[in-house]
């Protein structure tokens, strides 16, 4: 299909650095009985295509100096990019791994695997580089970004996490009353962005998507 | 670089979001020759927010172009003085606007008026509780406008803006299904209230319980169609979500966007100017007369634009920026507590409870339209302070925001914060849960002030504004309280869990809170104490006036824009009325 092979067309990341990010986010949000992960979701090649925007050398921050690290309340005071926080972090995590494990991140067993997650998201890692804190923060923010975003952005494919929560996407105009009528879950198909452009939804006179019903509504979904 | 010169007009208003669009309307209806500033685009909101483009969370949550752009201008921020200030250098607790609308495109229209009380903090404070009650480096005070005197103009921008509610106290009577806490109000509000959500519902059925008196948020989202005084036709809401942070597709949500600019197209004295960012008001060389403004356009080039009276209105932080840039008013200084510009600068506190339910379903990306329930029984001063140690309050609220998925999706405490257990709490709870949401005051403080970084400067070569600001403890206990109470009403509803997330222990520029940033230009009887008078015209010069949030001298629990409003009719007014026809200090 046309959509997939553009999907695998990534114009930052090498294909070492998707291998290691497709393994991270797919640890960070697993494929179960409740559906795809990040991986399937494509998270990557969303994080690939922001990397390559403006937001990927952070084009609308302020970037003049000079540079000090600050308390956590100051926010974010890092002098590397998104771009440099993704190839610098992968490398320092993958040499933290094989010294540790003696293998790549990727090629870790899945409990392997969220040790080090762990370790980054409590900065119990001495990276060289990126502070393994803020790769890591910044892994996870961009991996539910990537799995919740309109897939216009090429992540949340086929609409994976709009489905896992029963979210419908770009709104239908009858929501002031459904909102009254509607005491079980409203499961529709949802529509995207992108569904609109392809014009695979039909759309009403004010130009919202006629929502579909899911053939097997039920109430709420998901176990706990 | 020599700035070029350009024609003189009679009046410039710099900055055109919500206040600004509100001066030059009223400026230009005098026939003077009025130029409007905007640092941002304009905006066309048939295309810019055009379905189904406007129903994107990670555009408008964090990418969008009609936010402010830090990579040109920011503030720095720390806690305390002995810090050392850093550039807020992305995005977080605020998101200021960058278009014409200013902040005003992309807000939450929860439209209330402040109490009566909010307007005499200090003296109310004194005569009912003693100075005890007051922590000693307080420095909230009186505003030197009274609520009464502001209530026409209350009233003149809920109907430009179409505000919709029910009203709880009509000239003195107190109306069922209003809120009996609010001041006075000469007539009914323009619009119907908005019919309460399902966990509206829930809300006031609890709030009633346990005795009291819940209603409809005022909404400047439209429950009806409906056409403001300048024949502007503003559509119904749909409660499509995608509302705050994001422009509405369907032009339902008043903004100076379908408010006030379509109007501004009308008069030919007047022009809007874009993409032009003002740098600095012209003094003449006594220093008390403003003679005009420089601005960069956005291909950097100086102009000097002449002008006989200059209207700031260029948000919170520009307003007093540009006071300080240009040398107008004596800078604050918190060591000796003397000097006015910076001073009081303050900001609005919050928590919120989180109920989880195994036996209801609430759809909660329906809403938006700040369709909201609360109640103002803790709220200002409506509940006796006597022994509390703290004054002001919080109003409570269950708001139908409109939940998008990238930022809401509440999970119990104790959660994993990723992995298999976490995506599965996530997809259980996201339709099983809501807040109830605490919006608190904020009083001022000494040692909370706004003034020039010595360090950090802007894309021109300027000084950026720096913020220093922490939480104090009033707040703390006042939140505390509000927080025992919104659990009380969260257990009448018994939830299968809940989550409580009070004030943080420090002010953190990271998350998001609110675009609430008031005061450092306030306004109020004796110039020792504030920057502008009750006119919000600068004791110092007097052909310079300076509207915004920036004028509270302390923040009430009320979201701010609808007394933004207010005091921007009411300079309008008194500019018009007084100024113009007798030039100079009015009093
Ligand atoms: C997400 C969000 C939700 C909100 N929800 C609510 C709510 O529910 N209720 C509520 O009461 N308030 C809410 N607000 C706050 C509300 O938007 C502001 O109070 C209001 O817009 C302030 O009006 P203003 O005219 O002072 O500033 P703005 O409307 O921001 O206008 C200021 C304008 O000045 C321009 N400007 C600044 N500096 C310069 C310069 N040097 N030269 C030229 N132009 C300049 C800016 O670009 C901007 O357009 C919300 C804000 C946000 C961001």
């Amino acid at each position: 299909m046309h959509e997939d092979s553009n999907r695998h067309a990534y114009s930052f990341l090498t294909p070492p650095e998707v291998q290691f990010l497709d393994a991270a986010v797919e640890r960070l949000i697993p494929a179960d009985e409740l559906g795809p992960g990040a991986r399937d979701a494509c998270v990557s090649y969303y994080i690939d295509r922001q990397l390559m925007s403006n937001w990927g050398m952070h084009g609308r921050n302020y970037r003049m100096g000079p540079w000090a690290e600050g308390t956590p309340q100051q926010g974010f005071q890092s002098r590397l990019t998104p771009q440099e926080i993704y190839r610098y972090g992968i490398a320092d995590t993958d040499a933290h791994c094989k010294r540790q494990y003696g293998k790549a991140f990727r090629l870790l067993a899945a409990d392997q695997q969220d040790e080090v997650l762990h370790a980054l998201e409590k900065d119990a890692i001495e990276l060289p580089t990126v502070p393994a804190k803020l790769f890591f923060s910044l892994l996870w923010r961009n991996t539910e970004e990537g799995f919740f975003a309109d897939p216009v952005y090429g992540g949340n494919r086929d609409k994976a996490g709009w489905r896992l929560l029963g979210f419908p996407g770009v709104a239908a105009s009858n929501y002031n009353e459904l909102m009254y009528t509607q005491t079980t879950a409203y499961r529709v198909e949802p529509v995207s962005i992108l569904d609109i452009r392809e014009q695979r939804v039909a759309l009403d006179n004010q130009g919202y998507p006629k929502h579909v019903p899911l053939a097997d509504a039920k109430d709420g979904h998901g176990s706990h | 670089m020599a700035a070029t010169k350009l024609k003189a007009v009679d009046a410039v208003v710099v900055g055109a979001g919500l206040a600004g669009t509100i001066l030059c309307k009223s400026l230009a209806e005098t026939g003077l020759k009025v130029v409007g500033f905007e640092r941002g685009r304009m905006l066309d909101a048939q295309h810019d927010f055009a379905m189904p483009y406007a129903h994107d969370e990670l555009k408008y949550d964090r990418h969008s172009d009609i936010l402010q752009n830090l990579s040109r201008e920011t503030i720095t921020f720390r806690n305390k003085m002995s810090e050392s200030a850093l550039p807020m250098r992305e995005l977080g607790s605020f998101k200021p606007g960058e278009c014409v609308g200013g902040a005003a495109v992309h807000w939450g229209v929860h439209a209330r008026r402040f109490l009566p009380w909010d307007f005499e903090v200090r003296s109310r404070t004194l005569g009912r509780y003693g100075a005890a009650q007051l922590a000693a480096d307080c420095t909230s005070q009186d505003w030197g406008i009274g609520y009464d005197e502001l209530e026409p103009y209350y009233d003149q921008f809920e109907h430009l803006y179409g505000v919709g509610g029910k009203a709880g106290n009509l000239n003195g009577e107190i109306q069922a299904g209003g809120n009996p806490f609010e001041g006075a109000r000469s007539r009914e509000f323009p619009n119907p209230p908005s019919k309460a959500t399902p966990i509206g519902q829930l809300f006031a059925d609890a709030a009633h319980q346990l005795g009291h008196t819940p209603f409809a948020s005022p909404t400047a989202a439209m429950t009806q169609p409906y056409t403001n005084p300048y024949k502007l036709m503003l559509g119904e809401c749909v409660s499509g979500g995608f509302c705050g942070s994001h422009g509405c597709a369907q032009g339902a949500k008043a903004s100076p966007l379908n408010t006030v600019v379509p109007a501004l197209g009308r008069h030919d004295n007047f022009e809007l100017r874009t993409l032009a960012n003002v740098v600095k008001i012209n003094l003449d060389s006594s220093g008390k007369r403003a003679i005009g403004v420089t601005y960069i356009d956005a291909r950097g080039r100086e102009f000097e634009q002449p002008a006989d009276l200059v209207v700031l209105s260029a948000y919170t932080f520009n307003n007093v920026r540009l006071l300080m840039l240009s040398g107008i008013g004596k800078p604050y200084d918190p060591v000796s507590g003397t000097g006015v510009v910076g001073r009081n600068y303050s900001y609005q506190s919050h928590g919120k409870i989180q109920l989880f339910f195994e036996d209801k379903i609430f759809n909660p990306f329906m809403g938006g339209g700040g369709r909201a329930t609360s109640i103002d029984d803790f709220n200002g001063d409506n509940f006796d302070h006597a022994g509390l140690g703290f004054i002001g309050g919080s109003y409570l609220a269950a708001q139908s925001s409109g939940a998008a998925p990238i930022k809401n999706k509440p999970v119990p405490p104790g959660t994993p914060s990723w992995g298999g257990a976490w995506k599965k709490a996530a997809a259980y709870w996201y339709n099983r849960s809501f807040s109830l949401n605490l919006h608190g005051a904020c009083q001022s403080y000494r040692d909370c002030y706004l003034d020039l970084d010595p360090t950090y400067r802007d894309a021109n070569g300027l000084p950026l504004l720096r913020m220093t600001f922490d939480w104090h403890d009033n707040e703390r206990k006042m939140l505390a309280h509000a927080m025992e109470k919104t659990a009380e009403i969260a257990r009448a509803l018994k939830p299968a869990k809940t989550g409580a997330h009070g004030l943080s222990a420090k002010y953190s520029i990271v998350p998001y809170q609110s675009t609430h940033n008031i005061g450092g230009a306030v306004m109020g009887a004796d110039p020792a104490t504030s920057v502008v008078n009750k006119y919000l015209q600068s004791w110092d010069v007097n052909n310079v006036f300076v509207v915004g949030g920036s004028a509270f001298p302390q923040n009430s629990a009320n979201p701010p824009t609808a007394t933004i409003g207010a005091l921007a009719c009411w300079t309008a007014d008194a500019i018009k009325e007084q100024y113009l026809k007798k030039p100079g200090l009015l009093v």
